[in-house]
């Protein structure tokens, strides 16, 4: 790529030509992410439908299909779907605050494409390789909780203002637990970049990832997920049999097809982010002769794929929590294991280089 | 400062979980109930009042569309109470037939309400477990009157034909080869019988499935367990029946304290509660469909050795064989008055209570001699329940309320009649 650069300063001089170059270059690579992840989503909608369907003793969409041909039957739905949101008007209701309303959705979708940049798909294949990637990540999760505040207080009606005040509650008291649970994998690989991180969990075997010494971290920052996503059983921010369908109620047509996306994107990024900070990343569950001939990101995108299969294996298997539930379990559970597993850590991490090492089977320090 | 009110919302007449068209103004201190007023009404649709013009035999469709998802044992109550105040007997074949359908359709009733329970609490894999099931019950309906819902099967004096001898059948189509329909229409090569009982030796397993989807799931227990509680007293001043009084630890049953048909020929036992919240009610009608599966087992012995009328031979009340019909003048008469004017139903009046699936759901009929009742009344189970909607939801949160809305089974065909 970088080859183009000449061709920038030839065509808008040397001045212009480097600047010009960059934008390019990375509009390009998020162009790179942006596309292939909205049809990841997209397909992640049909993958939701078709398994829940076989948990469901049910069929599942198998119609719409490309060209006629009939085994892709089912694969055409997500686009279907997709014109059809877009055909339809956005209803602004009366007494919404219209500006609000049509900024809400934009709000959500944001952060939950733009933490992607920081995203390593393999030990290069990143767009911004910053030193701060975790602490942006914990940014950017926690601005899309704005999308729907907003949403819910712009819609101006009483359900959808539940459904936000749920919301802000549950997303606040998560946030802090997978906080707590991203400083163990802090403090175990001493670095905040994520590509430092999956290369830290590097040692030969899945024994030396970080699911295995933080356990229970790997399930409070899962679980945790789950909840900053809204999906059941933690899906009181939209719970439909109690306030319809919470904080986007009113919304119709793309307004809420993009809360939808911005869902489903967040499903992927947290499968993600728990693939490359418990799972290993790119790495291969063994690093012997077949496991490690396979391209890395193959075994990424497995893990991402295994991780948003729990995603749809809960939301067929349980009923949900109640909201006072959830900020029980989040508060009563989640954050004291987070801060003892810190301790604990911070304690193991103090003792004597020599004494660590007399431990049998010490991989991780 | 400001003064604090509570916060007033609407919940349905359009809401996933309102059950149909219940409308409640919650008073909500937070996401804390005050005040439940549940509001009735909207599918009044003039049962009573259309009854009264109506001869006996039309109103029989009526009454499925009361409750419409237990719509046979709504005819039992209406076609119990005319058969007293005419004072049949009706054939003993035709008391099985009623006694296996009214358990069938405790079946269908208990797998629709735990399937919508489910879905409200969050669970959506069971409701369509529970419509798995469904449709096979849904096939026996089906076989024995024509229509999967409103059956209209029970009849003054009987049942509208005997049980037939063939199923049913699937046919292949474009999605489904000759192979699979044919796995699928394996159990439904012999008559009806032996469908329901080879239906009965697989549902126990399937209740299981819903068991270990939900009996000791936490999140299910932490959703149930202590909400909506109701003391024995206070449900039996409240006139609360069936699986919700039985919730609450008092044994009363219409089917074992007073035995109609042949109740007291079958062995079956009532499931009680201990602590009268959302959780034992659950277990109660878990436990009922597993005996109304025993029922129907023990129906079935009796029926395959008994065969017999099934419905009276008194033509002032049933319509006559068709070929009696056709050869003789005195049933050509009895056929044309029964269909044109209807039957006479002496002076009096009566009062016939069935255990429904919901409680206990009664027809009081005033008779003045005429082909039509001069006055129906319907005691719907569901409407007590509902008048205690304030009572068991005051002090929970809105998601309670959605708990206690499941376990109460509303069907507001019956309460707003």
């Amino acid at each position: 790529m970088d080859s183009f650069q000449p061709l920038f300063e030839q065509l808008f001089g040397s001045e212009w030509g480097v600047p010009l170059f960059l934008l390019a270059k990375n509009l390009l690579l998020i162009l790179a992410i942006i596309i292939p992840l909205l049809l990841a989503v997209a397909y992640l909608t049909f993958a939701e439908r078709k398994i829940i369907a076989f948990m469901q003793v049910r069929v599942g969409p198998n119609r719409v299909t490309f060209f006629g041909i009939p085994w892709l039957g089912g694969w055409g739905q997500p686009i279907a779907d997709a014109v059809k949101a877009i055909m339809k008007e956005i209803i602004i209701p009366t007494g919404a605050n219209k500006f609000l309303f049509l900024l809400a959705p934009i709000l959500a979708i944001t952060p939950a494409l733009a933490a992607w940049a920081v995203v390593p798909f393999s030990p290069e294949l990143v767009l911004a390789d910053i030193n701060a990637a975790l602490l942006y990540i914990l940014a950017m999760t926690s601005l899309g909780v704005y999308g729907v505040i907003i949403a819910g207080w712009a819609s101006n009606s009483k359900y959808a203002f539940l459904g936000a005040m749920r919301s802000a509650a549950q997303v606040i008291s998560y946030e802090l637990a997978m906080g707590f649970a991203l400083v163990c994998v802090l403090m175990m690989s001493s670095s905040l970049n994520l590509g430092d991180i999956v290369a830290g969990q590097q040692g030969g075997s899945f024994l030396n990832w970080y699911m295995i010494p933080l356990f229970p971290m790997f399930l409070v920052y899962f679980i945790s997920g789950v909840a900053e996503t809204n999906r059941l059983p933690f899906d009181v921010a939209e719970g439909e049999s109690e306030i319809v369908a919470g904080f986007h109620v009113d919304y119709s047509g793309m307004a809420f097809t993009i809360f939808f996306l911005a869902e489903y994107a967040n499903m992927i990024l947290v499968a993600t982010l728990t693939s490359i900070m418990f799972l290993g990343g790119w790495l291969p569950p063994v690093d012997i002769a077949p496991f490690n001939l396979i391209p890395s990101i193959v075994w990424l995108l497995l893990k991402i794929a295994i991780m948003l299969f729990f995603f749809l294996w809960f939301r067929a298997t349980f009923p949900r929590y109640r909201y006072d539930q959830i900020m029980r379990l989040g508060w009563k559970v989640f954050i004291p294991i987070t801060l003892i597993w810190i301790v604990l850590l911070g304690a193991v991490m103090q003792l004597p280089e020599a004494a660590l090492q007399s431990f049998p089977l010490n991989l991780w320090f | 400062m400001a003064e604090i009110r509570n916060y007033t919302m609407n919940f349905g007449p359009q809401h996933p979980a309102a059950h149909g068209v219940l409308r409640l103004v919650m008073e909500l201190d937070g996401e804390v109930i005050r005040r439940a007023d549940p509001h009735i009404g909207l599918l009044h649709r003039a049962t009573e009042k259309l009854a009264e013009n109506k001869t006996y035999i039309q109103s029989v469709p009526y009454m499925d569309r009361l409750d419409y998802v237990s719509m046979m044992v709504n005819e039992h109550a209406y076609v119990m109470a005319i058969e007293k105040l005419l004072q049949i007997d009706v054939p003993i074949r035709a008391q099985y037939i009623r006694v296996m359908f009214d358990e069938i359709t405790r079946i269908l009733n208990h797998l629709l309400w735990l399937g919508a329970h489910a879905l409200d609490v969050g669970a959506m894999t069971v409701f369509l477990y529970a419509f798995r099931e469904r449709e096979d019950l849904m096939d026996c309906y089906e076989a024995v009157s024509g229509a999967r819902l409103h059956a209209a099967y029970y009849r003054p004096g009987g049942v509208y034909r005997d049980l037939p001898d063939s199923m049913p059948q699937y046919r292949s189509s474009a999605i489904r080869d000759e192979k699979t329909t044919a796995t699928r229409n394996e159990n439904r090569q012999g008559s009806l019988l032996d469908f329901i009982e080879d239906f009965t030796h697989r549902f126990p397993g399937y209740v299981d499935d819903y068991e270990t989807l939900l009996t000791d799931n936490r999140i299910w227990k932490q959703r149930l367990v202590d909400i909506g509680v109701v003391s024995p007293d206070r449900a039996k001043a409240l006139g609360f029946t069936g699986p919700m009084l039985r919730g609450s630890g008092v044994e009363w049953d219409l089917r074992k304290k007073q035995p109609y048909e042949v109740y007291d020929q079958v062995d079956f036992d009532i499931p009680v509660g201990v602590n009268g919240d959302c959780y034992d009610r659950y277990l109660v009608r878990i436990e009922e469909m597993r005996q109304s599966n025993r029922i129907i087992k023990q129906c079935i012995d009796w029926m395959r050795k008994n065969p017999g009328p099934v419905i009276t031979s008194s033509f002032k009340v049933a319509p006559p064989p068709r070929l009696s019909m056709k050869q003789n003048m005195e049933e050509m008469i009895h056929h044309f008055k029964l269909f044109t004017e209807g039957m006479h139903v002496p002076r009096g009046e009566a009062y016939a209570a069935v255990e429904h699936p919901k409680g206990e759901f009664g027809i009081y009929i005033i008779s003045d001699g005429a082909n039509m009742p001069y006055r129906l009344k319907i005691r719907a189970p569901g409407f007590a329940h509902l008048a205690a909607m304030d009572e068991m939801a005051r002090g929970h949160m809105i998601a309670d309320l959605v708990a206690i809305i499941g376990t109460q089974d509303i069907v507001f065909g019956e309460i707003d009649r």
